[in-house]
């Protein structure tokens, strides 16, 4: 069953995340993306996460594609303008590749390569509405197109961001623009999910909640110093900070987050980073059947 | 406001490698205004060359080097002071550069980086507000401009990076995108924001842009 079956079958979607390898060797991303595919619908690859270059997305999701492995294809629009946004959209659907993720893009300045170039030709407002128009056929200046895909095309939110209201209006013109589906930034505040939610619940989507499997108050600092979009309370770092064996208490965390995600949304994004081996202890422990 | 910053003194010296007669050029708009091509910042050039050597033929601080008639006839004023110099160092953004490149033979050497189109907001502090894209937005973005002050020139909205209101690029800076909620909120359009804009044309601007209205 794919994402897409998945999703609409009601039932609670787990889908993990891999990043494709600095390098040409996919053997260990590939065998991480095996194992993660007996506990979760789909694996989303990422773009050149916080900027940092890598093999490419569509490099990578194709390689799990021939693995037999569902991938979740991230495409930003920092690295490409419209005609290479809407050439790799075509590409991965002749490769196999169905649900693409429509995102921004972390700034070039987080990353290994700051000197580049941003190139932002696109939001990821009119990323969606590309995608659209391939799927009926047309590119962005109305040409037809020989064959035209079925992507399945969803979008990043970010529940947590203030001010809100600004956020919540970008959230909607996604829906506009065609996302049917939505994976959140990491969420730790159940009172800005609920809000969020509420908005969700106006509209035909689907919610897979984002989670980060916090494994120690260092790594915490990291997030909220360097990664963007991510805030860790200040009481979740203290109960990591207080205790000799912070990862149980990062799954103890964890397992309070899916199980409200469980009631309130249509799945969980895990972003395990190396700990994907917890993950069906996390999911079991929060009362998630999977079959 | 072109706003523009000095080059180290040592790189200017290095580019005139070769180049014994100096011509010092200033210009009395952008670069005089900001401090970096008037009168006193020739002064100090032409002095800092002389001390390394170099025979200054001359100095001048004229109208607008970008106004390239105006110029030319300003360096044709200057007489042997300009035709006796192997080189000038213009001190404006790189439109003077290139006038002068274009009204002599001699080589022109730009003494100052052009960085970007600045508001002046007290003496010495300069934001960068208009990226002269070609297609203002500033009617549906309540007069903040996104293309220049996001950092990433989004225009349907804030990334996932704003965090209470500030750039994910700098927790210093506004958020474009909360600027323009807050403003548009104040006098009740935010269903201006809700309109999807469409992608940029950028064959509208193609460089080098050329108007002529004749």
């Amino acid at each position: 069953m794919g994402l897409a079956e998945a999703l609409s079958s009601g039932r609670f979607v787990v889908t993990g995340e891999l990043t494709p390898p600095k390098g040409v060797d996919t053997g260990e991303m590939v065998v991480k993306a095996k194992d993660l595919a007996a506990i979760v619908d789909a694996v989303n690859v990422t773009d050149n996460p916080s900027a940092r270059m890598q093999m490419s997305s569509l490099g990578g999701s194709a390689a799990l594609v021939g693995a037999g492995v569902e991938p979740v294809f991230q495409l930003t629009c920092r690295d490409r303008n419209r005609i290479a946004l809407q050439s790799e959209l075509l590409t991965a659907w002749s490769l196999g590749i169905k649900n693409v993720l429509c995102l921004t893009g972390d700034h070039v300045m987080f990353g290994d390569h700051p000197q580049a170039a941003s190139v932002f030709d696109l939001d990821a407002v009119q990323l969606l509405e590309a995608a659209r128009g391939l799927n009926e056929g047309i590119d962005m200046n109305g040409n037809e197109l020989k064959g035209s895909p079925a992507l399945f095309a969803g979008a990043a939110a970010a529940p947590e961001a203030e001010p809100w209201e600004a956020q919540r209006i970008k959230f909607e013109k996604k829906i506009h623009a065609g996302a049917t589906w939505f994976q959140t930034q990491a969420i730790f505040d159940f009172e800005k999910l609920d809000r969020f939610m509420t908005v969700a619940a106006r509209h035909n989507v689907k919610v897979i909640a984002g989670l980060i499997l916090l494994k120690s108050a260092r790594m915490v600092e990291f997030l909220n110093a360097y990664v963007p979009g991510i805030h860790v309370p200040q009481q979740i770092v203290e109960r990591l900070a207080g205790s000799d064996k912070p990862m149980e208490v990062g799954m103890e965390i964890a397992v309070e987050q899916v199980s409200r995600f469980k009631d309130t949304c249509d799945g969980v994004h895990m972003m395990v980073m190396g700990a994907e081996a917890r993950v069906p202890e996390i999911l079991e422990r929060a009362g998630v059947k999977r079959d | 406001m072109i706003i523009t910053k000095p080059k180290a003194k040592e790189a200017v010296l290095s580019m005139l490698e070769g180049y014994d007669k100096i011509f010092v050029l200033g210009c009395n708009s952008c670069a005089e205004t900001i401090g970096t091509g008037g009168p006193e910042q020739v002064a100090e050039m032409s002095e800092f060359l002389a001390g390394s050597g170099k025979t200054v033929t001359g100095t001048a601080v004229i109208d607008p080097i970008c106004h390239v008639l105006g110029a030319k006839r300003a360096l044709r004023e200057q007489g042997e002071a300009v035709s006796e110099a192997d080189a000038v160092v213009v001190m404006s953004c790189g439109a003077g550069v290139q006038t002068v490149s274009e009204a002599l033979e001699q080589a022109a050497f730009p003494a100052l980086d052009s960085v970007f189109l600045g508001n002046v907001i007290r003496h010495g502090i300069y934001d960068e507000r208009c990226s002269l894209c070609g297609e203002c937005v500033l009617d549906v973005t309540g007069g903040v401009c996104p293309v220049t002050r996001c950092a990433k020139g989004l225009l349907n909205g804030p990334c996932g990076g704003m965090s209470e209101g500030k750039c994910e690029v700098d927790p210093d800076q506004d958020c474009a995108w909360a600027l323009i909620y807050e403003r548009l909120a104040k006098s009740g359009r935010t269903e201006k924001m809700a309109a999807t804009m469409k992608p940029k044309d950028h064959s509208l601007h193609r460089k080098p842009v050329k108007i002529s209205n004749r």
